[in-house]
């Protein structure tokens, strides 16, 4: 029997990563994030798992990478000034293939910034933020009821690919309420375990190594060096350290296809909007306001590894049109893989994209 | 088994320098673990990073050897997320006292059920020999060229102030001292602190007129003051030499903590 309830958006992410079975919370208060912590705090104890106020975010990402090696489902929320703090052991999650999800509710930077207001400036942060080349996940939802969703199949993306997953959520989902239908159950696709016998860093045709989970008798040695496939640190071998790096972008990249998660409205329309998260709702809007024009939308759940093949589906687009609460960080992306025009429309200070701003921007184009 | 069984013999030799005091500590350690009665699939190292925290890979256990002066975070993750697991840090002064010396004073504070042995020896070595927060007044380093002018910090005083239950000091010189304070730390309830005084003659005696690597060994066993001695000098109104370090069980007290067993 599903439930209906009136729930924020940080409520809802919170109850969908319980919901995914996640055991292990590690944060630090940060405004506009805090009440996801508030509410693991109430309920993680009760369910028999562990939350934890650690001193700092860098120790917050410290401890989930930490209880991710002992098998738990494991997860931190922050927003900006927390999130550039959780950079450096964001890169040792990502070397050293640990599944942990990783929630930012954005509010406005650079720096301190505002932190009451919506945001999508750390979108490519998110991407590119921790020295080196690697490859992560990042999700973005739209609603209350993506807010639940997203988060769940967070916890399947890491444990499946061995990535840090990232929830890109902003002020104004985190903090909006409003009606979500809870499932009775979420899908829960588990770990795959290390086989006996197999090195704990040597993937297969998937790229993706079995987990050595810490007190099954692997004795794994894991660091944040470049390492062979048997874990043990090999930093000078020129091969080697291209090798496992490639491996550990391409392992995302090429599950593109199996992972990416977006929704295709109008294909044969010249116009076309892209959007993900809040400015999501203000597209909808425009489309509901003007039933009789056929203007093209796509809404981006995941954003990383970008959907570039999803813009294909628009044969007939003449232009690219992308509202963000950013100066066009997605819109840059989305430049490398067409050929048409991309009219980045930029929205910063706290504000939604209002409707008509959105229907101002399609007449000028015709 | 002996100590000698904990180890992952197929990652030797060791990177540590000739004459380095690492090892020694690391035997000590390891035979303390050993008398535990520890089964190896309940067992984890996690270190940081620097000389010290290489240790972590030499042990045939589940590992961690995680980013610059966070072992602790990492270590209070495992720890909270599987409490049957027995958790054991190695850290150098670089490591915990500088760039993880918020983590150190707040694990001591939970004082979440680990042990932390840390292998002082009042310098970087991994880096060249750059001054540390335990580099003493007036020792010279590529960053102190001048001499050491900070103070430098008491790590066990800090773990005390912080709240650890278990407090110890000893050198590399002190072996089957420090074993014993190992043990005694692995038997404790809540977090256990053992600072190792060492040696380090590629990047700190060479540079501080120790020419021959036992020379800072006898150096350390000459300024070491056993806690009773230093007790009574202060009894008796007397002034602790300032170039001198107390040695010996420092603390230990039954603190409620954290990441105990059911």
């Amino acid at each position: 029997m599903t439930r209906t309830e009136f729930w924020q958006g940080n409520t809802a992410c919170a109850e969908g990563a319980l919901a995914a079975g996640c055991t292990f919370f590690g944060g630090y208060p940060i405004t506009p994030s805090t009440e996801i912590a508030e509410h693991m705090a109430l309920k993680l104890p009760k369910k028999g798992g562990v939350f934890i106020q650690m001193e700092d975010e860098i120790a917050s990402i410290a401890a989930i990478i930490g209880a991710s090696w002992t098998g738990a489902r494991s997860m931190t929320a922050t927003s900006g000034p927390g999130f550039s703090l959780m950079m450096e052991n964001i890169g040792y999650a990502a070397m050293t293939e640990t599944p942990c999800v990783i929630v930012n509710v954005q509010r406005g930077g650079p720096s301190t910034g505002q932190p009451t207001m919506g945001a999508q400036g750390d979108m490519m942060q998110c991407r590119f933020g921790s020295h080196g080349d690697y490859s992560v996940i990042a999700l973005c939802p739209s609603s209350v009821q993506e807010m639940y969703e997203l988060t769940a199949k967070s916890f399947n993306l890491a444990d499946r690919y061995r990535v840090p997953v990232f929830l890109m959520a902003d002020e104004i989902i985190g903090h909006m309420r409003e009606k979500i239908v809870i499932p009775d159950s979420v899908e829960k696709i588990p770990r795959k375990e290390l086989e006996q016998g197999v090195l704990p860093f040597k993937a297969g045709e998937d790229l993706v190594p079995g987990f050595a989970t810490f007190g099954k008798g692997h004795s794994v040695h894991v660091t944040g060096l470049t390492h062979d496939e048997r874990g043990y640190p090999c930093a000078t071998n020129v091969k080697l350290h291209h090798n496992l790096v490639k491996r550990i972008v391409d392992k995302v990249e090429t599950a593109k296809h199996e992972l990416s998660d977006f929704t295709v409205i109008n294909p044969d329309a010249e116009e076309v909007f892209i959007a993900y998260g809040a400015p999501v709702r203000a597209v909808q809007q425009v489309l509901h306001d003007n039933p009789g024009k056929n203007i093209g939308f796509l809404q981006i759940r995941t954003v990383w590894p970008f959907p570039d093949f999803a813009l294909k589906q628009f044969k007939n687009a003449r232009r690219f049109l992308v509202p963000e609460l950013n100066f066009g960080q997605i819109a840059r992306e989305i430049e490398r893989h067409v050929k048409v025009p991309v009219v980045s429309i930029p929205k910063l200070g706290g504000d939604l994209h209002f409707p008509q701003e959105l229907t101002a921007t399609l007449l000028e184009g015709s | 088994m002996t100590f000698e069984d904990w180890y992952r013999k197929d990652r030797l030799p060791h990177i540590f320098c000739a004459g380095c005091g690492n090892g020694t500590i690391i035997n000590c350690t390891l035979a303390a673990v050993d008398k535990m009665d520890w089964k190896r699939e309940e067992t984890v190292f996690v270190s940081g990073i620097g000389c010290s925290s290489r240790a972590s890979g030499y042990i045939m256990t589940d590992s961690l050897h995680t980013t610059h002066g966070r072992a602790l975070a990492f270590a209070t993750g495992v720890k909270m997320a599987n409490k049957n697991l027995h958790v054991v840090v190695f850290t150098g002064d670089g490591d915990l006292a500088a760039i993880g010396g918020n983590h150190f004073i707040h694990a001591c504070r939970r004082n979440i059920n680990l042990t932390v042995v840390c292998m002082n020896n009042q310098i970087y070595g991994m880096t060249g020999g750059q001054g540390s927060p335990t580099t003493p007044l007036k020792c010279l380093s590529t960053t102190t060229p001048y001499g050491c002018a900070e103070q430098p910090f008491d790590l066990c005083d800090l773990a005390i102030a912080a709240g650890a239950n278990y407090v110890s000091r000893w050198t590399s010189y002190h072996v089957k001292e420090l074993e014993k304070a190992v043990l005694a730390g692995l038997q404790t309830t809540g977090l256990s602190f053992i600072e190792a005084m060492t040696q380090c003659p590629t990047a700190f005696g060479r540079r501080n007129k120790f020419k021959q690597v036992i020379d800072h060994v006898e150096y350390l066993k000459a300024h070491s003051l056993l806690r009773a001695k230093r007790d009574r000098l202060v009894s008796e109104g007397k002034e602790v030499p300032p170039d001198m370090f107390v040695v010996g069980e420092l603390m230990r007290r039954n603190r409620p903590a954290m990441g105990v067993a059911p």
